[in-house]
């Protein structure tokens, strides 16, 4: 038969695809982190003899499971994350034969609140303010302990300071690392300014956490996907409305939209390396020390990311909007990312 | 009385009928002008986008190949030429260019004029020819993606507006030209927009593609033939499968990348992002689609052909092999390639296998990580980069580009092969 060499041919690659070792390094995780990450891989590439790192875009939590799930070529060697590692995946790590992990945080991120450049500028939005406009609940305006839906229509009816806009803010959907960070900080910054709320913290966590992070569903929240610069162009044609993404795509796009100013402080790249600016969140890579030695090219790889060109304040990692660690912080982790010093516990 | 004769009836409707007539037609006239302005609206505006990503701003500058920089301790093996500090170079022609700029911060924004790619173009330029160290030369270098978007009108800008000065002085001289932008046919992927090229991606695609073809196209086939010719009639088992294959072609695509993920990934460990995976998984998509359009065309043979050739003795392979299948082909090539002209648009099912990535390196196989055209095509839409916007939109002409092609074969495929009874 004619055919007969195709399945040979076909199924010598299947078995050659099994015995295939890696020769690249593979990276997966957040996608706040992706545009850095894959700067760093494509100037490793072009600086060294390693072939381009893959990096794959799978947000933080998916990347976190294909990071914890093994040791072998088969399996991630970086993690990209937009927050820190959870206890919980820090112990499927451990179950998992992934007990040695290399922990560097790479710098800071700001979430910016911006508008459109057609619109005047917004003065000034305290998080109290944006934690009323999104809740869904709120406590009763006539006061007492007692929440109601959120009465608010205009940001006007929570502060008469504010514009006379209706509310509208495009922000990313609860699957975002971006959406779990706003939450955290701005929303829950946001209702821990009422005191009876900010009581519940402490004796009812699951309540409290449900009344912060609860964001309303009447359409005033519009869920944009997880696309930022989506939300960009949806501001652009829409200029009453406010968007919730990362501070890069407000450096790359400062033509076209502007931050508001939250608690007074402008989303500056000063301000949120400063760590005035309210709304910022640290960024980091999780390295498996098992794989060094294994796949080549990952201590030279950490080596790029932490030297003083590609994360320093002056680095190219700047240049695209990541906000760089004060000096004394980045000394340490490019020791610990030298040394590959692993994680203790959490 | 109101019961006139049937004529005087028909006649009296007559205007009305044609009234009818008319208003259907123009309905359906209407509905394909809709449907063409839209499609019209559509590529016009990926086209304008797009067409811009074809050129790319270039800066002539006349850079000095230092001797003290490129070979400090005289040493011309490949190998030191590799590592030199070319970019000191691009910095040392600028700062030659505009000797009144002076300061840190001015002259940091001073090199971002010309892109980080630039270092690597005098890089080559001295491996081809270490001759040209010691001497002066004027060497076009890409723009950075700020420059190009400036120069191709996008005003408004703010990052380059700061530019500004230097670019008036530049285009005063003669130095900034606007090139055919070979860098995006030739380049794999890059997070600076103006080294960013689409050769990646339509390689891996290529292979994905090609792959997905010769391994649903036989596998379709034999099942369609199986079915339709040697299958019992009116059995339970056949209708069953029968009614399955049916359902698949209706499942989301999604769906078969989780199946790609559970079974090609994970029990048989094949390599993440690779080309094979993909096309496993895409070959598992379009399959229904081509069993179910070679069935048709089989149905489509006359019974008669079959009758004479048994009739004159002919075994069931060879009545199948012999007369059927020859004449049932053109039909199923359509099938197979509009099916997989429809999984080379996909992305759902390979975010699943891990083709959604930054990849720079260019395939050159099956079993090399890569990405296809619509993968890179949202990969580039999501980037912050002002610059990306035109090159997603550049990336969808090329798609489409490749379907066009592909649909133009099937079309081929048919035309040439097609017989008539």
């Amino acid at each position: 038969m004619r055919i007969l060499p195709l399945f040979v041919l076909l199924g010598s690659l299947f078995l050659s695809a099994q015995a295939q070792g890696r020769d690249y390094i593979y990276v997966v995780g957040s996608s706040t982190v992706y545009p850095f990450t894959t700067l760093v891989a494509e100037r490793f590439a072009k600086s060294t003899r390693f072939p381009a790192p893959k990096v794959e875009s799978t947000g933080t939590g998916g990347g976190m499971k294909l990071f914890c799930e093994g040791i072998g070529v088969q399996h991630p060697d970086i993690e990209n994350a937009s927050r820190r590692i959870k206890p919980s995946e820090f112990e499927t790590c451990q179950r998992n034969g992934v007990k040695e992990i290399v922990e560097i945080k790479i710098g800071y991120d700001g979430i910016v609140l911006a508008h459109s450049r057609q619109s005047p500028p917004w003065k000034n939005l305290a998080l109290r303010q944006v934690w009323l406009a999104l809740a869904k609940q709120v406590p009763d305006p006539k006061g007492g302990d007692k929440l109601i839906p959120n009465p608010y229509r205009k940001w006007r009816d929570i502060d008469p300071n504010l514009p006379d806009l209706a509310i509208k803010v495009y922000g990313p959907p609860p699957t975002s690392g971006t959406r779990d960070a706003f939450a955290e900080l701005a929303l829950e910054g946001g209702c821990s300014n009422f005191p009876w709320i900010k009581a519940l913290k402490e004796k009812d966590e699951a309540r409290f956490k449900e009344i912060c992070h609860t964001v309303r569903e009447d359409g005033a929240y519009i869920e944009a996907g997880e696309n930022d610069t989506l939300i960009v162009r949806k501001l652009e044609a829409d200029p009453s409305a406010l968007g919730v993404f990362g501070y890069s795509f407000q450096e790359q796009n400062s033509d076209l939209i502007a931050g508001a100013p939250i608690e007074g402080i402008e989303p500056s790249f000063e301000n949120i390396a400063a760590g005035a600016y309210p709304i910022s969140r640290p960024l980091y890579i999780y390295a498996k020390k098992a794989h060094v030695g294994v796949i080549p090219g990952l201590p030279e790889f950490l080596d790029e990311y932490t030297s003083e060109k590609a994360w320093g304040e002056e680095g190219y990692l700047a240049d695209k909007g990541l906000i760089p660690l004060p000096k004394k912080e980045r000394e340490t982790y490019r020791k610990t990312a030298k040394e590959l010093t692993p994680l203790k516990s959490l | 009385m109101s019961k006139g004769h049937t004529v005087d009836r028909i006649v009296a409707s007559i205007a009305r009928r044609r009234a009818r007539e008319t208003r259907l037609k123009w309905a359906g006239f209407m509905a394909v002008a809709v449907t063409l302005a839209l499609l019209a609206l559509l590529l016009g505006s990926i086209v304008a986008l797009g067409w811009r990503a074809f050129q790319q701003t270039y800066l002539a500058l006349d850079v000095y190949f230092d001797p003290q920089v490129i070979a400090p301790d005289g040493r011309l093996d490949e190998e030191s030429l590799r590592q030199a500090d070319y970019e000191s170079l691009v910095r040392q022609a600028l700062r030659e260019l505009f000797p009144q700029v002076e300061g840190r911060t001015q002259q940091r924004m001073l090199y971002r004029l010309v892109s980080s790619g630039g270092a690597d173009y005098l890089s080559h330029m001295v491996l081809a020819d270490p001759r040209l160290i010691g001497t002066r030369q004027r060497v076009w270098l890409p723009a950075s993606s700020d420059v190009d978007m400036f120069a191709k009108g996008q005003t408004g800008a703010q990052r380059a507006a700061s530019l500004q000065p230097w670019i008036d002085h530049l285009l005063a001289q003669g130095r900034i030209e606007k090139r055919f932008n070979k860098t995006f046919f030739t380049a794999g992927d890059s997070r600076e927009p103006e080294l960013a090229g689409i050769l990646g991606a339509l390689s891996g695609s290529f292979y994905t593609i090609g792959l997905t073809l010769l391994l649903s196209f036989p596998l379709g086939v034999a099942a369609a033939v199986y079915l339709e010719e040697f299958a019992p009639k009116k059995n339970f088992w056949v209708d069953l499968i029968e009614v399955n294959i049916n359902n698949l072609a209706a499942v989301p695509s999604i769906v078969f990348g989780l199946l790609g993920l559970a079974v090609f990934l994970n029990a048989f460990a094949l390599p993440r992002s690779t080309p094979l995976v993909g096309a496993l998984v895409l070959t598992l998509m379009t399959l229904p689609t081509i069993i179910i359009t070679s069935r048709v065309s089989l149905q489509a043979v006359p019974p008669w052909i079959r009758e004479a050739a048994l009739g004159v003795g002919a075994s069931k392979m060879q009545m199948v092999l012999h007369h059927v299948l020859p004449l049932a082909l053109p039909g199923m090539l359509t099938g197979a390639i509009i099916g997989t002209a429809r999984a080379l648009g996909e992305t759902a099912p390979l975010l699943m296998i891990g083709m959604v990535a930054f990849i720079v390196d260019i395939p050159r196989g099956l079993l090399d990580p890569a990405t296809v055209l619509p993968v890179q095509i949202y990969l580039w839409a999501d980037s912050a980069e002002r610059g990306f916007v035109e090159r997603a939109a550049a990336a969808i002409l090329v798609l489409l580009v490749f379907m066009l092609l592909m649909n133009a074969l099937a079309i081929f495929l048919r035309r040439h092969f097609e017989r008539r009874w």
